[in-house]
């Protein structure tokens, strides 16, 4: 029995340089990932549905477009699908909605990061990487005002600062850090117990 | 107790206070997008709380239907989803036209964009005027914004591209007139469209149906209700009717799911059994 987590989910925004972040990350984490990764990615709202089948290879863990009433599963990545906003219900369900634009973009990562906040509190991370705008720094806010955790890519190691630099104006995350350091940041928080000691007894 | 926590029980109690007055059930819609909309509602209401706007709201119906109107309206456009459309016009309307007249329920019509689509999308592949499309909505400002069939001119380059990824046969300038930064779709398409007033919280089922379209309606109800209108559906389906729902709903797990086969599954297209 491993000891109960502190963590529930990480949601994840991004815009401009999104793909290729994103790629990096979720190909380095392990499949043993244990907690939900919620994503937002702003796409035009026409975007074909190819990336989530495109991570899914690239990725050990699954990944797929977020469908309406789903729970979250660990090890499992949920992209928020081309022109629907995607949240967390109170009982921790995904719920989507084609509610209008927020900061011009649908999905918005405001809108998931405020959701997830309301329904995890405390056992929530929230990560802004790369992209352009100011999407995500209310929404990271408010993770940080339920007592959750705030990740934000150093803006010099971004391709687009925009949203890690308006992220910062609203307050000093918890970590800042490298899109090379992010995979091992985010296995650390979620699996906060070292591992167990190599025993001298294995076979051979 | 946080700002938020209370703010929850003020709208539990608000929504309870709504139903009593006025028979409009919102206590099975889905928190976080009833939350944002109520905050967005408040924000343009003059009220702090939801504890003092209540007091008007109770007593007084022209400040209950803007807030109404603040809950439920939903934002769509015309063809959204285009392969959604071309899936009809290629695989379902064939099944369509085998019969002599055909009924439509598009139920949550908001402003009318999707009844409009499908009048069009009918014309075009043959049913001349060999069906009805019955569009209801729980809000009657918003069937009456439907009705007119008005949209902002701004809206016609992206419907015009839907239309056409959808299969469009004609050119979709064809459909409206424009002026004063507005395009007023041709009345004959509305003449093919009956807008009605119809509470899926609390209204029954619309009889003998061929197609039922609720898109992007029921992600914004908890399981109870998202159960209820599923079950309205299923009634008012015939056998062999088609229930098309959003690309990222789907019955999995519902109780009338074993009612239907899925017909084309990408699009969410499923069909009611004939046993």
């Amino acid at each position: 029995m491993s000891e109960p987590r502190p963590l529930q989910a990480v949601v994840l925004g991004t815009s401009t340089g999104g793909v290729a972040a994103l790629k990096g990350l979720l190909s380095a984490l392990p499949a043993s990932f244990p907690l939900p990764l919620l994503i937002v990615l702003h796409l035009s709202p026409e975007a074909e549905d190819t990336l989530a089948g495109l991570l899914d290879h690239w990725s050990p863990l699954r990944v797929k477009e977020a469908d309406d009433g789903e729970l979250p599963q660990g090890g499992t990545v949920y992209l928020a699908p081309a022109n629907y906003h995607l949240q967390l219900e109170r009982d921790g369900r995904i719920s989507l909605s084609t509610d209008p634009p927020v900061h011009f973009a649908r999905p918005s990562v405001d809108v998931l990061f405020e959701t997830a906040a309301a329904a995890h509190g405390p056992a929530l991370a929230g990560v802004i990487l790369t992209g352009a705008g100011s999407d995500g720094s209310l929404g990271l806010s408010a993770i940080r005002a339920k007592g959750g955790l705030a990740i934000v890519q150093d803006p010099q190691d971004a391709v687009c600062s925009g949203m890690p630099a308006s992220a910062l104006l609203l307050g000093t995350p918890d970590h800042l850090t490298t899109l090379a350091a992010l995979p091992g940041l985010l296995l650390s928080l979620a699996c906060p117990c070292p591992p167990p000691p190599l025993t001298s007894d294995h076979p051979g | 107790m946080t700002e938020e926590e209370i703010q929850a029980i003020e709208i539990r109690l608000l929504m309870e206070g709504v139903f009593q007055a006025y028979g409009y059930d919102f206590r099975d819609y889905a928190e976080a997008s009833l939350t944002r909309r109520l905050n967005r509602w408040l924000a343009g209401s003059g009220w702090t709380t939801f504890s003092q706007a209540q007091a008007s709201l109770l007593r007084d119906p022209l400040a209950f239907q803007r807030l109404l109107t603040g809950i439920t309206v939903n934002v769509t456009e015309m063809f959204r989803d285009p392969a959604f459309f071309l899936c009809l016009r290629e695989q379902v309307v064939p099944h369509l036209k085998t019969y002599p007249f055909v009924k439509i329920w598009v139920a949550g019509c908001a402003t009318g964009e999707e009844a409009y689509s499908m009048a069009i999308l009918l014309e075009e592949e043959g049913l001349g005027d060999r069906f009805r499309i019955y569009a209801t909505d729980i809000d009657q400002d918003v069937l009456a914004a439907a009705e007119k069939g008005i949209y902002p001119l701004r809206d016609m380059q992206k419907f015009t591209r839907n239309y056409q990824k959808g299969g469009g046969r004609a050119a979709f300038s064809d459909y409206y007139s424009s002026g004063y930064d507005h395009a007023l779709l041709r009345p004959s398409l509305r003449q093919r469209i009956v807008f009605a007033s119809h509470n899926l919280a609390a209204d029954g089922a619309f009889g003998e149906m061929h197609l039922v379209l609720c898109r992007n309606v029921m992600i914004y109800f908890k399981a109870p209700l998202k159960e209820r209108a599923l079950g309205l559906f299923q009634t008012s389906l015939l056998p062999g009717g088609f229930l098309c729902l959003g690309l990222k709903e789907s019955l999995n797990g519902q109780p009338v799911a074993p009612h239907f086969t899925p017909f084309a599954l990408p699009q969410r297209v499923y069909r009611k059994r004939y046993v």
